[in-house]
This record gives C-alpha cells, structure tokens and sequence, in this order.
C-alpha cells in the first residue's frame, strides 16, 4: 500500500464522513464547516489526480468564496440549533433515505456490467492538470463558453443586485 | 504521471463521487431548511467535478478539467442570485423553512 493509495483512502473516508455530517446536523453553522471539509478533502484528491490549478481554483471560489457567504447568510438571519424548522416526520426521512441508498445502489450496480478500465501508462499524459497546458485549451479550444461565462456573471450580479435592493413599502428588519 | 493511475482503478472514483452525489439527494430530501438543501446542491456538483477531474485524468483529456472549471463559475454565480432570493423569502416570511413557502397553493 503506497502513500498514494493511503492517502486516496483517507480522503476519501474524510469526504463520505463529512458529507453525511452536513446532512445529519442539527447547527447550520456547523453543516457549512462540515462542507468546507469535504470541500478540503476533495482538494487534496484533485492533487493526487495533479490537476493543480483546479485544486487551488477549489479552495479559492468554493470554501473562500460560496462558503463565506453562506456563512454570511446564516449569521446575517441568525440561524441557530433553536431555530431550525422542524424535522420532517420519521417515515418521510426513511423514505428519503431510502430512496437516496437506492440510486446509490442503481449506480454502483451498473458498475459490474463494465470492463475493468485498463489503463495504458503510456499514453497518459501527466500535466493536463498543469496552469499552461489548461490555460492553452482554455482559450483555444473553449473560447467561446469563456466569454458567454463572463456575460453569465454580468447577469448573475445584475440579478443579485436588484434581488438584493428594499423596495418603497416594504418591511425592515 | 501521477502515481495514483496505476495504483487506484477508475472504478474506485466512480463510487467516490456517487456516494457524495447521493449523500447530496439524502440531504436534499430530509432537511427543511433552505440553506441546507442549497448546501446538498453544492455537494451534488462537487461530486460531479470530481468524477469529471477523475475521467481526464485517466483519459488524459483536458476537456473534463475546462468543464469543471465552467461548472465552478456557473455554481459561484448560482449560489449569489440563490442566496439574494433566500433573504428576500426571509425578509417577506421571517423563516427559511420551506414548508411556510406554500402560498402559491393559495
């Protein structure tokens, strides 16, 4: 067992665990931390992978930037354990779980019918993952999905934005 | 090369990122609280990058790496203008629980 495959087995343990911990906690606040770790555990399986800029493009955007402001949020409405809505009835939650474990089930069972995918070491190309190399088919290849990208933030910020403004009559707190 | 190709089959991913996916769907379907069905969402579309980041590593295709990173912008702008209309549900019902957002019944 190599340090590669140790440390896949760990992460991904830390990832499963922290995932069932964001569903299954009763503090908000404690569900965003419990999400920032797996954010943190996926991290480190993107740099076994060596896909380099996208592992730091994931600590910047997801845990530095989504999950700040749903920290925001949640302080902002003072969300608390008192004041979570509550829990739907038990036999709505099994049938949630059940369902969740049966497309788990579906999927991973689909998984015998395939060939082991064999891989050719010769063929595999190690620095995709590298910011050149990703850079270059970024802007050659893809161009034009990264230019409509920056119209989608326009209206993302236009839409925040006005979603965001008080309106004449309306109530503050 | 990374090491990690010849040592751990693609399989291995793909059950990583179902699970993580289908902890999202349990999440989505038991919680009551806006934010915290929108933070199963989140893990939903982690879980789809890292089958994506896995399949281009082993196919040494950089297509799946462009389209995480799209997939990372869309969800970035996606959580701001969700997150805009949660406070204004909040600021017109005074909760977050989706069971009070019934009103279009009415």
């Amino acid at each position: 067992m190599s340090l590669s495959e140790n440390l896949f087995y760990f992460l991904s343990f830390v990832a499963i665990l922290s995932a069932l911990m964001v569903v299954f906690s009763k503090n908000p606040i404690h569900s965003v931390l419990y999400l920032i770790i797996v954010f943190f555990a996926l991290t480190g399986q993107y740099i076994l992978l060596n896909a380099q800029f996208l592992a730091v493009v994931n600590i910047i955007v997801y845990a530095g930037a989504i999950m700040v402001l749903f920290l925001f949020v949640i302080m902002f409405l003072n969300l608390k354990r008192e004041t979570e809505p509550p829990a739907k009835s038990k036999i709505l939650q099994f049938a949630a779980v059940i369902s969740g474990g049966l497309l788990l089930l579906v999927i991973i069972a689909s998984l015998r019918t395939l060939e082991p995918y064999k891989v050719e070491e010769k063929t595999i190309k190690g620095d995709i993952g590298l910011v050149e190399n990703l850079g270059k088919i970024l802007y050659n290849d893809f161009l034009l999905p990264f230019e409509l990208a920056s119209i989608l933030f326009l209206a993302a910020m236009v839409g925040a934005v006005m979603l965001g403004k008080r309106e004449g009559g309306e109530r503050n707190f | 090369m990374p090491e990690i190709i010849t040592r751990i089959p693609l399989e291995y991913y793909i059950i990583l990122a179902s699970t993580l996916f289908c902890i999202g769907v349990m999440g989505v379907l038991t919680r009551k609280n806006a934010l915290i069905i929108f933070m199963c969402v989140e893990l939903m579309l982690n879980a789809v990058n890292m089958l994506f980041i896995a399949f281009s590593a082993y196919k040494s295709d950089a297509a799946g790496q462009v389209f995480v990173f799209f997939i990372m912008a869309v969800a970035a702008a996606e959580v701001a203008v969700g997150l805009a209309i949660i406070v204004m549900i909040y600021r017109n019902t005074r909760s977050v629980d989706i069971g009070q957002l019934n009103k279009i019944k009415y």
